[in-house]
């Protein structure tokens, strides 16, 4: 049975969920050890432990959250190569893809990244990864004997495992060398916008070129309050700076997957539907009959997004009366 | 200040691109390639911190014979030279392989500062920078959307899910850039002219000291097994507005009970 071991990371003390989604996932072809690095990381082993952890290694050093990937990168290093995981699997964020970077060279192994699904065949990894933004899927495996998988968030998802039971909880002794702490983080800064976030909405409301204007980004808020929505945007506007890249959805953005997703004055390029494509429901409103977004729109609406954003702003809060 | 800046040659990104059904490799031939966009905020960057401190840029590429065409563009925008990685050898080499080979030719330069972009157009693995940051025992710090250098030190914006982090780190250190780090520069005619006479540095796996064994396809440690169309979404109902739309929306979220 493969022994398996999942980077579960913390953001603000608290396991992400994408870590959750990972675990529950590979439980169904191996054992999993759950490692979590950080203050906060011991309270956290019951919750991994639900999700089908059946060990937990941990670490309360606050210089995990201090110092950029390094600590990390060296720590998991160090465990594998003494312990020979036959995979380890990360999830792709920010601090995730950094780890990922270095333990992959330290361990001089495979790395399959963006993974859509992990499988084993006759007990061989087959991962399966969408090339040229998700119009191929392609079957990797890896020869290496420990392998190094990233899963971007929302692959997966995120369940309780019943009856599990309370994990093998193990505390990391390892001494952090000075010189994994070079690259400092001197301060976190929340730049968090009102109402729910892209990652969890389940209506976004994303805005592209279309919109005309910066300031007819307000349209779209106006809309979302009613609504309970989340507002996205294509990278056409973000790059013009009407909006921050936190808005950014598609392949260098984020990938999200709403009950409804609102596309307006979106053309629907490939780089911008690899990350909404996979929502439930798509309505896009559009002035040109053949934006590629129409051609798989749920709902297409072939008009001014202009005029017809703020009448359905008013026809919703008639509606909710 | 002397300051690598790994660059790549890829498909235009706004091409579709195509999979060779026998070798499972990209279709690279007859596609247009260029200086891929996400190298050009690195480049930039590297300019504006020479041009206040004075100092050397020099690219470096790993990439078949014509990635001399994205090298000369970089040349154009003003960097002052490049260490070519060209060879047969190294065609399929995996992300960590391609950290060792620009590792090994970045050593030689012996930089303050290494830049690339956060991750690569075409493969977007974003896995060769941290690597080479491995290999050479350097900090990285990494989606930087702003960046200063003084006093030995770097420091940068990170860019997060929702906000940023400040990190810093003593030179020497590689820093990846997003694109919103600055405005890259189009290269002038002058500078498309003095690109042609500046030094290019050609070399092969062997050169740099690795085994032609270990590198390119033989050396990658990922096997693809297969591959298949994804199944792409159906168009469902199109409608034009004719002064109802607002209605029909709110019936569309209605019967998903979303109102
Ligand atoms: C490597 C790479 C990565 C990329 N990553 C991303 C990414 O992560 N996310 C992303 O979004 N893009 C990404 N892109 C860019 C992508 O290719 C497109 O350029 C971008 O998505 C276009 O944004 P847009 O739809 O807002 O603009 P446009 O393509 O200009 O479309 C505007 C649309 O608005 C319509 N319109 C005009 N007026 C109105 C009106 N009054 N009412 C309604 N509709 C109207 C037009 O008909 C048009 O269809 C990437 C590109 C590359 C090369
Ligand atoms: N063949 C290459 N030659 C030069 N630089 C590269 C090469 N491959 C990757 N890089 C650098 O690493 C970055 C990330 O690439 P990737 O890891 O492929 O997503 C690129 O944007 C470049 O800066």
């Amino acid at each position: 049975m493969p022994n398996i071991w999942v980077l579960a990371e913390l953001h603000n003390g608290k396991v992400q969920k994408v870590s959750l989604e990972i675990i529950s996932k590979v439980r169904n072809f191996g054992d999993v050890t759950a490692i979590v690095l950080g203050a906060g990381a011991e309270s956290q082993a019951g919750l991994l432990g639900e999700y089908g952890a059946k060990k937990v290694l941990v670490s309360e050093d606050p210089t995990y959250s201090h110092y950029l990937a390094e600590p990390a990168a060296f720590t998991l290093g160090t465990l594998a190569e003494q312990q020979k995981p036959s995979l380890i699997v990360i999830g792709t964020t920010y601090d995730g893809r950094d780890v990922a970077a270095r333990l992959n060279a330290m361990l001089g192994c495979g790395v399959i990244t963006d993974a859509a699904d992990i499988n084993y065949e006759g007990g061989t990894l087959k991962v399966t990864v969408p090339w040229y933004s998700a119009t191929t899927l392609v079957d990797v495996t890896s020869p290496s004997s420990t392998a190094l998988i990233l899963v971007r968030p929302k692959s997966f998802a995120a369940e309780k495992l019943e009856g599990a039971a309370a994990p093998m909880v193990e505390q990391l002794s390892l001494t952090l060398p000075d010189k994994t702490k070079r690259a400092r983080i001197v301060e976190t800064v929340d730049e968090k916008s009102e109402g729910p976030s892209l990652e969890d909405a389940n209506v976004i409301i994303s805005g592209g070129r279309g919109l005309k204007d910066a300031k007819n980004f307000d349209l779209l808020h106006e809309l979302a309050t009613p609504l309970n929505a989340a507002v996205g945007a294509s990278r056409a506007v973000v790059d013009s700076g009407w909006v921050p890249y936190s808005m950014q959805v598609g392949q260098t953005g984020k990938t999200v997957k709403p009950t409804v997703y609102i596309a307006v004055g979106i053309s629907g390029a490939i780089q911008h539907t690899v990350g909404m494509k996979n929502s439930k429901n798509i309505i896009a409103i559009n002035t040109d009959a053949d934006a590629p977004i129409f051609k798989f729109a749920d709902l297409g609406v072939i008009g001014d997004s202009l005029k017809i954003i703020p009448a359905l702003t008013e026809e919703i809060k008639r509606r909710k009366h | 200040m002397n300051i690598v800046v790994c660059v790549k040659q890829v498909p235009e990104p706004t091409g579709t691109n195509k999979i060779d059904p026998n070798t499972l490799r990209i279709v690279r031939e007859g596609v247009d390639a260029v200086l891929d966009p996400a190298d050009e905020y690195g480049i930039e960057a590297a300019l504006q911190i020479i041009e206040a401190q004075g100092g050397t840029v020099t690219l470096v590429s790993m990439g078949p014979d014509r990635a001399l065409e994205a090298i000369r563009r970089g040349l154009a925008m003003g960097a002052d030279k490049a260490i070519h990685i060209t060879d047969n050898n190294l065609a399929g080499s995996d992300a960590l392989t391609t950290a060792k080979i620009l590792a090994a030719a970045i050593k030689r330069e012996n930089p303050d500062l290494i830049l690339c972009a956060t991750e690569s157009s075409d493969s977007y693995t974003g896995m060769v920078p941290g690597g080479i940051a491995q290999i050479l025992d350097l900090p990285q710090l990494t989606f930087a959307r702003k960046m200063t250098v003084a006093d030995g030190k770097v420091t940068i914006q990170r860019q997060l899910e929702g906000g940023y982090q400040t990190v810093e780190a003593s030179l020497p250190a590689l820093v990846t850039v997003t694109g919103s780090i600055n405005e890259p520069r189009y290269p002038a005619l002058k500078g498309i002219m003095q690109a042609k006479k500046k030094p290019v540095e050609s070399l092969t796996a062997a050169d740099l000291g690795l085994d032609p064994n270990e590198v390119g396809q033989a050396g990658a440690k990922e096997r693809v097994t297969g591959w298949k169309p994804a199944e792409q979404r159906k168009a469902g109902q199109i409608v034009k507005d004719d002064g109802n739309a607002a209605t029909v929306i709110a019936d569309f979220l209605a019967s998903i009970k979303v109102i």
